[in-house]
């Protein structure tokens, strides 16, 4: 594609993130789209929102379980930047006003005390560079009509991030199995899902060394400080005006989270 | 209790489901020929069949609990789980060869075993009871095999074939209940090195003492408790998956360590 198309897919994501309206998929468009396309059509969506104010601080995974890879066909994980405007603090109420059609993931997210410069790097890079995990949720939100993705438009479309929260407990990688620690999703109170650490790529921090060695082959940064979400562990979770979600992960902790107003879709 | 069938119809079922558990042939639905059998017949022929075993010199060991996710039992439309008995005919040593000689079509199962310390009676028994009377929890692998032609069953039937029990494998590391928080436990399912069930202890009923709960009050229907040492396998917390000889099996808990066994011929 074109510098000049890419530009535009990207501003007319921008545009519809915005707007809180949705698109018709770019892949259908533009049948022409490489998966290295849509990732630089996302480096112009971001472009936008940071030169709108927001800044870099983290990335997310997606695409880690296999349901989801046999879903799409696409057998490797991808990633989308975390800016500072899709944060939520424990505790907070998340406003679905902002966005369009939400749904949640629970998931283990992961603080760097080290910068991790791929390629190269091993789990156990990984947790040597992690000051600490935190249990969280991510909103997952598309800016494609009615969730229509393939790999390539969910790529650009910043890995269909919407906002985030990580519980307000911390955990030390050396003291949880990451690979075998539970987690029990709840909405409302009622048990939703279950699943463990390993149902992301064998363990959560294999998603994440995957995700340095993908980054330092871009020439992407990834530093200390950044927050990452390794992926998601449960099946995904619509979410209403007045629904409260809890995912507990064994031998770590909780993070709660609840919901209002009414999203756009 | 509502038993239905006089005592030769109880009989002639008996004698139908031990020969297909005894030489390992599939039969078709009780139900097909006893449309309007209940439940309690169910447990009618179960009760007979026990006391066929035992009479042989088959030594009672324990129970297991079967249906205890909410969403097998909402597709079998009930609100408890069933239950079967199990003899030290059915237990086999971790780490080792399993013949699937005389099985129909086996599936494992990982669930958490109880080992209990005092006696327990219901009605009215709690999770909090069965976790006092607790003497240790241990990983366990269970071979199920319906004895009904394409492991297609209604719960009249299922309660009579012995809530489909066939072998049980318990092993890797007992733990003492009070040191585990046991709904937040993660279980890994591997077949042949590949990991194929993801999942957290919390999938059977919220918490896996309720189901030995529920286990304990269905036996004070049935005219029985449960007594000390005894062994319980408390639901599968991943979806029962096929095996044929020459499979690796290995479940591996968070904390619980791991099971293993290979299947032959």
């Amino acid at each position: 594609m074109s510098a000049d198309l890419i530009a535009r897919c990207g501003d007319e994501l921008y545009d519809a993130f915005v707007g809180r309206y949705t698109l018709a998929p770019l892949a259908e468009r533009h049948p022409e789209l490489t998966l290295e396309d849509a990732y630089r059509i996302q480096e112009r969506f971001i472009a936008r929102r940071v030169s709108a104010g927001e800044s870099i601080v983290g990335k997310k995974i997606g695409v880690t379980s296999k349901a989801v890879q046999n879903l799409l066909g696409v057998y490797q994980p991808d990633f989308g930047q975390l800016t500072s405007g899709m944060v939520y603090q424990a505790g907070e109420t998340i406003d679905l006003n902002a966005l369009i059609q939400p749904k949640a993931e629970a998931e283990l997210a992961f603080v760097l005390k080290r910068d991790l410069k791929g390629p190269g790097i091993t789990a156990m890079d990984v947790i040597h560079a992690t000051d600490y995990v935190a249990p969280c949720f991510e909103i997952v939100d598309s800016r494609i009509r009615n969730w229509k993705i393939g790999i390539r438009d969910t790529v650009a479309d910043n890995a269909s991030c919407g906002v985030y929260v990580l519980g307000d407990v911390r955990g030390d990688p050396r003291d949880i199995d990451l690979a075998l620690a539970g987690m029990v999703l709840k909405k409302n109170g009622e048990l939703f899902s279950t699943a463990c650490g390993a149902a992301v790529q064998g363990s959560p921090a294999n998603a994440v060394a995957w995700l340095a060695n993908t980054l330092g082959t871009l020439g992407i940064p990834f530093l200390a400080g950044e927050v990452i979400l390794s992926g998601s562990q449960s099946a995904l979770v619509s979410v209403v005006d007045g629904d409260v979600l809890t995912c507990t992960i064994g031998g770590l902790g909780t993070c709660r989270v609840a919901f209002s107003g009414k999203s756009a879709a | 209790m509502t038993v239905t069938l006089n005592a030769e119809a109880i009989t002639r079922l008996t004698e139908r489901v031990e020969g297909a558990q005894t030489r390992g042939h599939a039969i078709p639905r009780l139900t097909e020929e006893y449309p309007a059998m209940t439940i309690d017949d169910g447990y009618a022929v179960q009760s007979a069949l026990r006391a066929r075993y035992l009479a042989k010199g088959h030594k009672l060991i324990g129970w297991k609990a079967g249906l205890t996710s909410k969403a097998k039992m909402i597709q079998m439309g009930v609100d408890v789980p069933s239950i079967g008995f199990l003899t030290d005919r059915m237990a086999r040593p971790e780490g080792t060869e399993v013949s699937v000689k005389g099985l129909i079509h086996p599936r494992v199962e990982c669930e958490v075993a109880f080992v209990t310390a005092k006696n327990l009676s219901g009605p009215g028994c709690t999770a909090a009871d069965v976790l006092a009377a607790t003497d240790f929890v241990l990983p366990a692998i269970e071979i199920i095999d319906s004895r009904f032609s394409g492991f297609k069953f209604d719960l009249e039937s299922v309660v009579a074939d012995n809530g489909s029990a066939a072998l049980f494998v318990g092993g890797g590391r007992p733990r003492r209940v009070a040191d585990l928080d046991l709904p937040t436990i993660g279980v890994v399912m591997e077949k042949n090195g590949e990991m194929l069930a993801f999942a957290a202890a919390a999938a059977v009923l919220g918490h896996p003492a309720e189901a030995v709960a529920m286990l304990v009050n269905i036996l004070h229907d049935l005219g029985e408790s449960l007594p000390a040492g005894s062994f319980v396998l408390s639901g599968g917390i991943t979806e029962a998956i096929p095996v044929k000889p020459g499979d690796n099996v290995i479940a591996r808990y968070q904390g619980l360590g791991s099971v293993s066994v290979r299947f032959v011929d």
